[in-house]
């Protein structure tokens, strides 16, 4: 989808959903765009008789084609919206579009201004003074979201392990599933760490809404602190200490030292999910979840690369990223043999 | 045999024109692509460096593992015989027989091994320890 072409069918959808007209649609712009997802930053003004003009600043989420196994426009709409009713700082969410509006589904969400590059928050001086206080941020705001009341909607929608699996047997088999059918070569690091994590299975305890992708890089962020959860499109009803796992995997630490996004220690995440009303963290179960992760990504990052093997693109980005595996490979090894 | 330059001295020319001409004078995405692709080249550079030693390591290191077998006369058929020795030993794996014991201390050993090797290559600076 062009720009222009935001501009020209936006405003219509808009008058229809907000209920106010005219709208004018301005500033235009693409944030992201991938396969499957478009994401744009537009700004809407609307001018209704009775009520004050005013600017909307608004990202408008355009579900160009739909990834196996992925969320619909509508079904993340609804869980940005639980997420958002709960308390859990995230773009409020404005109006969800028909295919029809856009010539794909879409929907709208409040567009919360600050960074999310995971570098910057490690390295720029203007982030120095909201570091040591991100990992206790990051665990408060997890404890929000598995506090998340799943609604017979989001149950009848997010996927769940099935009755009497626990959630990481369920994410262990899934991910093999993937891994078996993606990979083009033996990776004997990978056989090693399925079967660690067999042999090591957790219980889980009660399941939660899990957010599934929960990491620096997909958080906006301040001087002040964390200002919104993004990217719910993973969202999946599970083992809460997943996403406890996910954020200390060490791709997302961008460099920095410690475990949580380079700038946090996980004794603080755990003290503040806690303090936060989560539910007791047995450190142990969180380490199963990061070994998990990084063989999660790694396997990931195989499927990003196989576009490009395939002969789908021939873009260097996803050429590059399959050699990225390797360094969950190494990384696993250093977390499996720390026990 | 072709002459000067060699591979590794054009492919370091398009590394540094990249560097230092395109990626100071573009912005966004087609920056990060630009370094991407200056990166992929450093990569490129440094397996032509390693490539013949860490196959040989790979190679001895397997035949540790699963017997000895006759050395592939070409790099081509080593790299195929390789990943033949790769397949088996990634079955043994799950089939349990690296689960404990002293053939799965040299598994995990051997593991290491070539991955160090594979890492310093695409990303030496990924061998600094992580944090705790």
């Amino acid at each position: 989808m062009r720009a222009e072409e935001v501009e020209a069918r936006l405003p219509e959808a808009l008058a229809r959903v907000l209920g106010a007209s005219p709208v004018a649609v301005t500033n235009v712009r693409q944030m992201t765009g991938g396969a499957v997802h478009e994401t744009w930053a537009v700004d809407v003004t609307t001018q209704d008789v009775g009520r004050p003009a005013g600017a909307q600043r608004l990202v408008l989420r355009v579900f160009v084609a739909t990834a196996p196994g992925g969320m619909s426009a509508e079904h993340e709409f609804s869980v940005l919206r639980a997420a958002f009713d709960a308390g859990v700082p995230a773009p409020r969410p404005v109006a969800l579009l028909g295919s029809a509006d856009m010539g794909a589904p879409s929907f709208l969400m409040e567009r919360v201004d600050g960074e999310t590059i995971g570098r910057r928050l490690v390295k720029d001086a203007l982030y120095a003074a909201v570091r040591p206080r991100v990992a206790d941020q990051l665990g408060r705001i997890a404890a929000a979201i598995h506090g998340v009341p799943l609604s017979a909607e989001l149950r009848a929608f997010l996927s769940a392990p099935p009755e009497g699996a626990s959630g990481a047997e369920w994410e262990l088999r899934r991910i093999e599933g993937i891994y078996r059918d993606v990979t083009r070569d033996p990776h004997p690091a990978f056989e090693l760490a399925l079967r660690w994590l067999r042999e090591r299975l957790v219980p889980s305890g009660p399941h939660t809404l899990v957010h599934g992708d929960y990491r620096v890089g997909n958080v906006v962020y301040g001087p002040e602190g964390v200002r919104a959860v993004l990217d719910w499109e993973g969202a999946h009803i599970g083992d809460p200490m997943e996403d406890l796992g996910w954020v200390c995997v060490r791709s997302w630490r961008f460099g920095g030292g410690l475990p949580v996004g380079g700038v946090g220690k996980r004794e603080e995440l755990f003290a503040a999910y806690e303090a936060a009303g989560g539910a007791p963290v047995d450190p142990r179960r969180v380490r199963w979840w990061e070994v998990f992760g990084n063989l999660r990504w790694g396997i990931i990052t195989l499927g990003l690369a196989a576009p490009f093997l395939r002969g789908h693109t021939h873009d260097v980005e996803p050429a590059a990223i399959g050699r990225r595996a390797v360094e969950t490979e190494w990384e696993l090894l250093e977390l499996m043999e720390a026990g | 045999m072709q002459d000067h330059p060699t591979v590794a001295q054009l492919l370091d020319a398009v590394r540094r024109y990249l560097e230092e001409e395109i990626v100071p004078n573009t912005d966004g995405r087609r920056q990060f692509l630009a370094r991407v692709s200056a990166n992929t080249l450093q990569i490129v550079l440094r397996e032509l460096e390693a490539e013949e030693e860490h196959l040989e390591r790979e190679w001895a290191g397997l035949e540790r593992l699963l017997g000895p077998m006759a050395r592939p006369a070409t790099r081509a058929e080593l790299r195929a015989a390789l990943r033949a020795r790769n397949e088996e030993l990634c079955r043994r794996i799950r089939a349990g027989e690296a689960d404990g014991g002293e053939w799965s201390r040299r598994v995990w050993e051997h593991v290491r091994t070539v991955v160090r090797d594979k890492i310093s290559v695409t990303n030496p600076g990924f061998l600094a320890p992580a944090s705790p």
